[in-house]
């Protein structure tokens, strides 16, 4: 049977282009205050990459976000594999994972604000609030692993670390990749508002900073940086790593036949 | 003559449900021994009992090989790796690099009659029948001395079947290899086989040789009828 083509890519390239039209009609409609004009907007981002502000922000926030979701992830894969492989352990954790999911991520700021306070605030708050997400996939990848598969390879006496490395690595990135892409996104989220509320530098410091001036163009400047991060590391990393991860798949994902 | 294979007063059950209740089996070195029986009599826990991969509830699993090979009634390949990484994945069990695994997993998918351009192919780019061959062969790189098959053919066609007995045959011929296959073909069974084991549900029912086999049914077919 013929594989469906996919859509064009103008049909994105139309979607973003009706949301800047929405934008600029919402800039006319309710005036610069309420929401600066496209131009206005490009204006103060450039102002603000060619005075400096930009880079470091982005580099203090990248860190703070990747810090947390590195620990969150990490620890998740560990707890979620222990759970997976150990029914005591799953009872264990499992309801850790669901508390801690039921806590919003801004009680976890306010909380960690208390506790640590600066930068270590927003390294908690992101690691606490990716890393139950991470943990449910770690248990789902260990649970779905074939038993076949495994009897097979205690019948050929394959050694630990190579059923480690090409059996269940490889099965468990299958499921955990979701996981860790979604997290990896929110982890910026969760790290500007942590930052925002936190006062410690980064984009959330500068749009605290925005804010308290009522420099709405400077808002939706920080903004644009997040998101062009969020479609950088999409588009030049998660996508190119999930083609890579899924090509032996029969699922309409993988290579042809 | 030595047994690379012994199961002494076997019984095994399955949450509570006997599978197997008191089982002998014994394989003589370099015997092929075809296991036959109704569906869900305990063909398939005798070959996991066989390969180590279920310990029994009362009597002994004695093994006396060097390596074992094993295809399973569903080939059980690595989704994510090629046919050649799947024969590989075996290998590793064997402690050697990976030049030497990569020649032996490539020979041996050729001997089974998967060239090199199957070689590269993932499990979700082969066949079923391809898929056996690529399991038989992963059974085969290891060079086994016992090689346990469940219903390994069933997915093949006679000519394919035919061309990987003959090469079954043929290594039994030069290593002593000793084989003990699960089959509902009878002819399949009366070919290839030296030994018939027959089980009734749980246990063995008869193990004979071939040759007897035929020789009770021509007398009872040349029997006078009274």
């Amino acid at each position: 049977m013929a594989r469906k083509r996919p859509p064009s890519r103008l049909w994105s390239l139309a979607g973003l282009a009706l949301l800047l039209v929405l934008w600029e009609a919402g800039h006319r409609i309710w005036g610069p205050l309420v929401l600066p004009g496209l131009a206005e907007t490009g204006v103060t981002l450039w102002h603000m990459i060619a005075e400096g502000r930009v880079a470091p922000a982005l580099a203090q926030t990248a860190g703070n976000a990747g810090m947390g979701w590195v620990l969150g992830a990490a620890t998740a894969m560990i707890a979620g594999t222990l759970a997976g492989l150990r029914p005591e352990a799953q009872r264990a954790l499992q309801p850790v994972a669901v508390v801690l999911l039921g806590i919003p991520a801004i009680a976890w700021v306010v909380l960690a604000l208390l506790w640590f306070g600066g930068r270590w605030a927003v390294v908690f708050t992101v690691a606490v609030a990716t890393g139950p997400l991470v943990f449910a996939a770690a248990v789902a990848g260990v649970h779905s692993l074939d038993g076949g598969l495994v009897r097979m390879a205690r019948a050929f006496r394959v050694p630990l670390g190579a059923r480690l490395a090409h059996m269940h690595l490889p099965h468990m990135l299958g499921h955990v990749f979701p996981a860790l892409a979604t997290t990896l996104a929110m982890s910026w989220k969760v790290s500007v508002m942590a930052e925002l509320l936190a006062g410690a530098g980064g984009i959330g410091d500068g749009l605290a900073t925005a804010r308290a001036h009522v420099d709405t163009a400077a808002m939706m400047a920080w903004v644009l940086v997040v998101v062009a991060v969020l479609v950088a590391v999409d588009l030049a990393l998660l996508q190119p790593l999930q083609r890579r991860m899924v090509h032996w798949r029969d699922d309409g994902r993988g290579v042809g036949t | 003559m030595t047994e690379p294979l012994r199961l002494d007063g076997v019984d095994f059950a399955h949450d509570g449900r006997p599978v197997l209740r008191g089982l002998d089996l014994s394989l003589p070195a370099g015997t092929i021994t075809a296991l036959m029986g109704p569906s869900g009599c305990g063909k398939s826990t005798l070959i996991a009992l066989a390969a180590g991969l279920l310990t029994p509830d009362a009597g002994r699993v004695a093994r006396r090989c060097a390596r074992l090979g094993i295809v399973f009634q569903d080939p059980a390949l690595l989704p994510w790796k090629t046919a050649l990484g799947n024969v590989g994945f075996a290998l590793r069990g064997l402690g050697l690099g990976r030049a030497e695994r990569r020649a032996r997993a490539r020979a041996m998918l050729d001997a089974v009659g998967l060239g090199p351009g199957d070689a590269g192919k993932y499990p979700r780019q082969l066949s079923g029948g391809m898929r056996q061959r690529v399991a038989l062969a992963r059974a085969l790189a290891v060079a086994p001395d016992l090689l346990l098959c469940d219903e390994a053919f069933s997915a093949l066609d006679a000519p394919v079947r035919a061309k990987l007995w003959q090469l079954l045959h043929e290594l039994r011929a030069r290593t002593g290899l000793t084989i003990l296959f699960v089959t509902h073909d009878q002819d399949e069974a009366m070919e290839h086989a030296d030994r018939l084991a027959i089980m009734a549900p749980g246990r063995i029912e008869q193990t004979a040789s071939v040759d007897a086999c035929i020789s009770a049914f021509t007398s009872r077919m040349n029997a006078p009828v009274s």
